[in-house]
């Protein structure tokens, strides 16, 4: 009898990109839950456009590229960097906010460097940054949480202002957005007010901010959960968390009516997001054991530093790609020992 | 007991050895004929010493060589030598090369059982030659002959055998059924092999799930009274059963890259070597027959044979009820590092542990390969160390300088990093083929180093000529201005 002769190891595979992509997806779904719950339907209006978008686009360029169309889009790469910019957007941003964010992270920070796995930075940060930086007033207008919210705007409200630019009727753009947390504790800062007293404010909570720090743990949730799963490596949200922790207690420690508590920054903001699935994407990270640690930690110290002194006032993004930055060096300086080597 | 130690990454993987495990050894009887390739490694090739037509019968030995690392093969069987012609040998590029095929009668006669030693009367160097001479090589799968193992030499300080029944490939169960089957074979090979070495230390490790092999070495050991020799459980964990890891795991000790475990002052065999060297010891049987698991879901009947080295493997694919319906893969060796055979009329030879007959859903398929996302499980996995993802970069762009700095020879090609990969690439592949590049690269730049050495001694013999040429001329002309100069004189002193 005749058979096929193939070199081992014959095993099947026991895991696979889709399965990988699937897994932090759904890791997604109770942060997203949370950020419905307190910020209102406009995320997942915000999500449906990023992934469109994405989608069309990666599928023209594969087109052109010559690459396997669906096989490609299966692997939901690119729905993950949507749903990862998607969630980053203020939730009544406008619909050409979202399309010209996903647009330059698949095209550009993506498919331009190569695709999948040839990228050098994080295409949902870069995505973001760009938006940033080119249109900071809808960038920051976020609405306020539902606890402090003067005005509740309907489905079809919110839809208006996504796609048609459109508030409703007697209803001020102050009234309805609110600074954020970060954002009202960097401006009143800047105006010689105590930590303490600023934190009096509306917007602000128990650990952080009213909502958005139950966003955060919901976020914590899922990314416990890619832990578990062993989707994301310890090494990065551990490094970041500890960076901006250490950085936050000197400064807490020092002076605690300037810089606020380290509780205060590691449930702010993008901080969780960041820690557990923007830091994570494994092709824009270090790749070694301990080249992930010091990856983590220049990011979470890099978040500190932006945050009190830089012009933002959250900085995961920023962050996020300088580390992109250096992360060949890392890997590059943090050479395991092979078995068998010296040290 | 030993403290346990461990190894970077490995994998957990399903063992699938109730298969076999649970079947007692069937006997596989004598075949209709036996096959015997003469090549025992690259390099080594032994003479038949018998002739065509020839009556051979078992324990006779019919092939050998003078090379250092050539052992002698013994017919398992009594019959007549059909044949001595080119078949195809269990070689992962499936190649033909000379066989010695008996057509067996049987008869099954053999040679009398030569006189059984005490090995405890004798010295190191008349076990190693009994050994040798029994055509003993290392049963795990190498097939390093013993005896060559067994002499370090006086450089490298061994203390302690250490006996390898860590089977830890998925399906094979061959060393876990004949440690319990032949307890007692294991345990004075040990001894034997202990006595060869002069070390004081034995260690036979298995793993922690053969609870019935541990029940029945323990008994054998305990009825030997003997405290230099001990059993150890180590985790199953792929590929604790690597020679380097093992030590790893029993001892602490990592063997230098590129160095061997005499190094660190361990010789380690495998659990069937130490039964073989029992048999041809103290009862005088050369190495004829060995365990093969039969297995997979392609068989109807999985189980652990008695084989005689030199069967052809359709014949124990009809021992065990033949292939099933989806059978899909002939395999020599387990899923991870066993290469796939063309056919079936293949003999097993001595290194063959397992025939894994691999159905469609035990096996991968045709892969296909998407990007590498980075995601590092290949370098959690790597029981080396290594970060096998930038290998793969290295040896994609043919960076093979790179991939030396990156100690790809280092790779012992267990194939965790390819069995963990989401993106689903043949990264052991890569490195086989960077592996090959480069040894050819280095055997090239020789030629050209031979090459040039060569040229630079022509024009080192040149200049030296002209020089000489130069030199006499010089020492002609002084002479003759010398003889000149004495006329002149000479005649004006007249």
């Amino acid at each position: 009898m005749k058979f096929s002769t193939v070199l081992s190891p014959h095993l099947q595979p026991v895991n696979s990109v889709d399965r990988v992509m699937l897994k932090v997806l759904l890791a997604l779904i109770p942060g997203i839950a949370a950020m419905a719950w307190f910020f209102g339907i406009g995320i997942w209006i915000n999500i449906a456009i990023a992934t469109v978008t994405a989608a069309l686009a990666e599928a023209f360029i594969l087109k052109l590229r010559g690459r396997p169309v669906i096989a490609t889009l299966k692997d939901l790469s690119a729905m993950v960097t949507a749903v990862l910019l998607a969630i980053s957007l203020p939730v009544i941003a406008p619909w050409w906010i979202t399309v010209v964010g996903s647009l330059f992270a698949i095209v550009i920070a993506k498919h331009l460097y190569g695709g999948l796995g040839y990228n050098p930075f994080n295409p949902a940060m870069a995505g973001y940054v760009l938006l940033l930086v080119s249109f900071p007033l809808p960038m920051t207008a976020w609405p306020p949480p539902v606890e402090i919210a003067t005005v509740h705007l309907s489905m079809a409200d919110v839809a208006r202002l996504i796609f048609l630019e459109q508030r409703p009727d007697a209803i001020s753009f102050d009234a309805l957005t609110r600074a954020t947390p970060l954002d009202s504790l960097k401006t009143q800062l800047g105006l010689n007010q105590t930590v303490s007293a600023i934190r009096d404010g509306e917007v602000f909570g128990l650990f952080s901010g009213k909502g958005w720090e139950w966003v955060a743990l919901a976020y914590l949730v899922g990314g416990l959960w890619l832990l578990w799963q062993k989707v994301i490596a310890w090494q990065i949200p551990a490094g970041l968390l500890l960076g901006l922790g250490l950085l936050a207690s000197l400064g807490f420690s020092i002076d605690s009516e300037h810089y606020a508590s380290p509780l205060f920054h590691l449930s702010a903001g993008a901080t969780l997001l960041g820690a557990f699935f923007i830091a994570t994407d494994p092709v824009t990270a270090a790749a070694t054991a301990c080249g992930r640690i010091i990856y983590g930690l220049l990011i979470g110290a890099l978040i500190y530093l932006i945050r009190i002194w830089g012009g933002y006032p959250d900085a995961v993004a920023f962050s996020v790609l300088l580390a992109n930055l250096c992360a060949p060096a890392l890997d590059y300086v943090t050479r395991p020992r092979v078995f068998g080597h010296r040290a | 007991m030993l403290k346990s130690w461990s190894f970077h990454g490995g994998l957990r993987l399903p063992g699938h050895k109730h298969l076999s495990a649970q079947a007692p050894i069937i006997d596989a009887g004598v075949p209709s004929q036996l096959i015997y390739p003469l090549q025992l490694r690259p390099g080594v090739h032994l003479h038949a010493t018998v002739n065509l037509s020839d009556r051979v019968v078992r324990g006779q030995i019919i092939a050998d060589a003078e090379h250092a690392l050539a052992t002698p093969i013994h017919a398992a069987s009594s019959g007549t030598v059909h044949a001595i012609e080119n078949r195809l040998i269990p070689h992962p590029s499936g190649l033909a090369d000379e066989c010695i095929i008996i057509a067996t009668d049987g008869l099954d006669e053999a040679l009398p059982a030569a006189h059984p030693v005490d090995f405890r009367h004798e010295q190191p160097g008349v076990i190693r030659h009994l050994i040798r001479q029994a055509g003993i090589v290392g049963l795990g799968g190498a097939a390093f002959p013993t005896a060559i193992k067994l002499n370090p030499g006086p450089k490298r300080q061994v203390d302690t055998l250490l006996l390898n029944g860590a089977e830890c490939e998925p399906y094979i169960t061959c060393d876990n059924s004949l440690m319990q089957a032949e307890p007692n074979a294991v345990i004075e090979g040990a001894l034997i092999l202990m006595h060869a070495l002069q070390v004081e230390r034995g260690i036979i490790a298995i793993e922690e799930p053969m609870t019935e092999a541990f029940a029945r070495l323990s008994e054998a050991l305990e009825q030997h009274r003997n405290l230099r020799l001990s059993i150890v459980r180590i985790p199953a964990l792929y590929p604790t059963g690597g020679e380097k890891q093992l030590i790893k795991v029993v001892t602490g000790k990592e063997t230098p890259s590129g160095g061997i475990p005499a190094d660190v002052g361990i010789i380690c065999q495998n659990v069937g070597t130490a039964a073989a060297v029992y048999q041809a010891v103290s009862r005088g049987l050369p190495l004829t027959e060995r365990i093969i698991t039969v297995t997979g879901q392609g068989v109807n009947k999985q189980q652990n044979m008695r084989v005689r080295i030199g069967t052809p493997i359709s014949e124990l694919i009809g021992q065990a009820g033949g292939y099933s319906h989806d059978v899909k893969r002939l395999i020599m060796g387990g899923p991870m590092m066993g290469f796939a055979l063309p056919e079936d009329d293949i003999p097993v030879v001595k290194a063959t542990n397992c025939i894994l007959a691999a159905s469609d859903n035990e096996i991968v398929g045709a892969k296909e390969a998407r990007p590498c996302i980075r995601c590092g499980d290949c370098a959690k996995a790597c029981p080396v160390n290594l970060l096998p993802q930038q290998l793969y970069w290295h040896s994609r762009a043919d960076n093979l300088d790179k991939c030396k700095e990156f100690s790809l020879f280092d790779c012992i090609e267990c194939g965790c990093c390819e069995v963990v990969c989401p993106s689903h690439i043949p990264l052991v592949q890569y490195y086989r083929a960077a592996k090959s590049k480069i040894l050819v690269k280095a055997k090239e730049s020789e030629k050209s180093a031979i090459a040039k050495r060569r040229h630079d001694a022509h024009l080192d013999r040149k200049a030296r000529e002209q020089a000489e040429k130069a030199e006499r001329a010089r020492q002609k002309k002084a002479a003759l201005a010398k003889v000149k100069a004495a006329n002149a004189a000479q005649e004006r002193t007249e």
